[in-house]
């Protein structure tokens, strides 16, 4: 097997890993607060992307600086949604809320389907052929400049969620709901917040995919199981833990390429995700917030 | 209770006839509530009366699917027989799944999660398996007979999965009146008060899944004779899963009648905004429908409808 290779795939996954690890974060970070587990996740992200691709078609804004438009449209559509439907469910049973964001994520699916369509889209952006070398191996531009984005929104998510009043409170309540409320904490508008954080965060990272990869309507499902599994690894609720699980499944899926088809790439996620339930439920990273 | 079974009788009485005065369209519509109500049942011994929630059961479905049709290309062996053989491969799959899941003590959420990602390995797996027909999928030579369970027409069809259906409630009622159904609600309620008081909770939770996956691959070889073509993508996929999970959660879990009522009253409407919303020209439309639908239910009958059925017609059916 040619080490060089190796080492090229290593790095492709490392840097694809960032983005897998903004996509679960936002998972992560609404399943640590409100216990439930966003089905609609890997749609959601589609969803954004069209957005994007939408913006740079009509407004030829390029996805880096429409990142951050897409981001605060996806702010307000998870908001909407934790407001809407969500927070109706946080008490009901577990079956009856997977129900409810598989509708979620139905919904999201369909939508984009009908407004955009069927078919692949890739429209050309600024950086989309360029790379350059770096000793042995070759360095796709957009694959780093998404990677650096990827891991300054995760810093800066961290950051606000240290730092800020409304992050404090958000970890507040993702510790003790009850207690939160006891001291005037507004939960509702929190929910809303933090699903928002989340939906931002897939939307950021649907914004950075768009120049590395065709996008389709029907492709978000994958995403939503690939956060899973980056959720399991890295520990429910833990954020650091999503971006370490990111670049983990990143670089394993990469890997899992030199003797797998690379449609089979998932299996090797996915085993993992197995292998972590059972040795280690709490994950890498469980039980820190 | 005598009464209820009267009326039960009595509409599988209607329903026996019913092919009589119904078109191809209609018997088609009710061979899907049928099967889906069946596969529902299925689930539900599982999901409903353990409480472990599975969103992988297309697993099985394939895997019925899959070993009998196989079975039948290679050996030429009658898909009455593929099918027990299928369900005993489901069964051992759903065992090691279950083993797995329960012995390390996977509850909630990631008992959810381990079952949608064998699910997804197996799609995967047929999706690259050169004699499964990778992503192309089986199909299957029509051969119109009784022993090759492949029939012209629907009515034959209609019969076998009607027949599923009573067989999956008559299994479902005795489990609920027998000693392990009452274990297996006891751990669904409270699992260490179940164990404290001497339930072997394993023992039963396993029996539960391995019942459950065998009874789902019968569904499966059922469907691969039907439609004479299975593929990854639809026997095995999360659609099916959830498609799987809709009507008993509608009608309500952990109940012997939910999954029929639940069909009923889903596969219908779904049917129905499918024909006229693709004729409308924008795809997609009929499913935004169907999303909003699924969480609609969820808010209106956050128990499923039997509960609510069950408090309106209980004084009319058992005297207290």
């Amino acid at each position: 097997m040619d080490p060089f290779l190796v080492l090229q795939l290593a790095l492709q996954g490392f840097l694809m890993g960032g983005v897998y690890g903004l996509i679960a974060l936002g998972l992560s970070l609404i399943f640590g607060v409100m216990k439930v587990i966003n089905f609609a996740h890997g749609e959601m992200m589609v969803f954004a992307m069209f957005l994007s691709i939408t913006l740079l078609l009509w407004g030829g804004l390029d996805p880096y600086l429409s990142l951050v438009i897409v981001a605060a449209v996806m702010f307000g559509v998870g908001y909407a949604v934790q407001r809407v439907f969500v927070n109706r469910i946080l008490d009901l049973p577990e079956a009856m809320q997977v129900l409810v964001l598989v509708g979620l994520g139905i919904i999201f699916e369909n939508g984009t389907l009908m407004i955009w369509g069927g078919s692949d889209l890739s429209p050309k952006t600024s950086l989309a052929l360029s790379s350059f070398r770096w000793g042995p191996v070759t360095v796709d531009v957009p694959r780093l400049i998404a990677f650096i984005l990827a891991i300054v929104i995760t810093l800066l998510v961290l950051l606000f969620l240290k730092k800020t009043n409304i992050g404090k409170s958000i970890r507040a309540a993702a510790d003790n709901r009850y207690g939160a409320l006891i001291i005037g904490v507004h939960i509702n508008r929190l929910y809303g917040i933090c699903f928002g954080i989340g939906a931002a965060c897939v939307g950021a990272a649907g914004a950075l995919l768009v120049p590395l990869m065709p996008a389709k309507a029907t492709m978000g499902a994958p995403y939503t199981m690939i956060s899973f599994v980056i959720v399991i690894l890295g520990g429910m609720g833990s954020l650091i833990g999503a971006l370490i699980g990111g670049l983990i499944i990143g670089v394993a899926e990469s890997l899992g390429t030199v003797f797998l088809p690379s449609s089979m790439k998932q299996v090797v996620s996915f085993t993992i995700m197995i292998v972590i339930l059972l040795f280690k439920p709490q994950g890498l990273f469980g039980g820190r917030g | 209770m005598k009464r209820l079974y009267l009326i039960l009788g009595l509409i599988l009485a209607v329903l026996l006839a019913l092919p009589g005065v119904l078109n191809n369209y209609w018997m088609e519509i009710f061979i899907l509530i049928f099967f889906y109500a069946y596969l529902g049942q299925c689930w539900n011994i599982l999901t409903g009366y353990t409480g472990n929630i599975s969103l992988g059961h297309a697993l099985y479905v394939g895997i019925g699917a899959y070993t009998a049709t196989r079975l039948a290309m290679v050996f030429g062996l009658s898909p009455w027989l593929g099918m027990l053989v299928g369900g005993l491969f489901a069964t051992g799959v759903g065992l090691v799944i279950g083993f797995l899941g329960f012995r390390f003590g996977l509850r909630g959420v990631y008992f959810v999660l381990i079952t949608i990602s064998f699910a997804e390995i197996g799609r995967l797996i047929a999706l690259h398996l050169e004699s499964l027909g990778s992503f192309m999928g089986l199909f299957i030579d029509f051969n119109p007979g009784f022993l090759n369970m492949q029939f012209r027409g629907n009515l034959p069809y209609y019969y076998i999965s009607l027949g599923l259906l009573v067989f999956s409630l008559i299994v479902v009622r005795t489990l609920e009146l027998s000693k392990t159904g009452r274990y297996l609600v006891a751990i669904r309620e409270d699992e260490e008060a179940a164990e404290s008081l001497g339930v072997n909770t394993l023992k039963y939770k396993m029996v539960a899944i391995g019942l459950s996956a065998f009874m789902t691959a019968l569904g499966g070889t059922f469907d691969a004779n039907r439609i004479f073509h299975l593929s990854p993508d639809r026997v095995m996929s999360m659609g099916l899963s959830i498609e799987i999970i809709l009507r008993p959660i509608i009608g309500g879990m952990g109940t012997v009648l939910g999954p029929v009522v639940g069909s009923f009253l889903i596969t219908l409407p779904a049917e129905w905004t499918r024909a006229f919303f693709s004729e409308m020209g924008r795809p997609g439309l009929h499913m935004v429908i169907y999303g909003f639908v699924l969480i609609l239910a969820v808010f209106f009958f956050p128990r499923g409808i039997m509960p609510l059925l069950t408090r309106k017609l209980r004084p009319f059916f058992i005297k207290e």
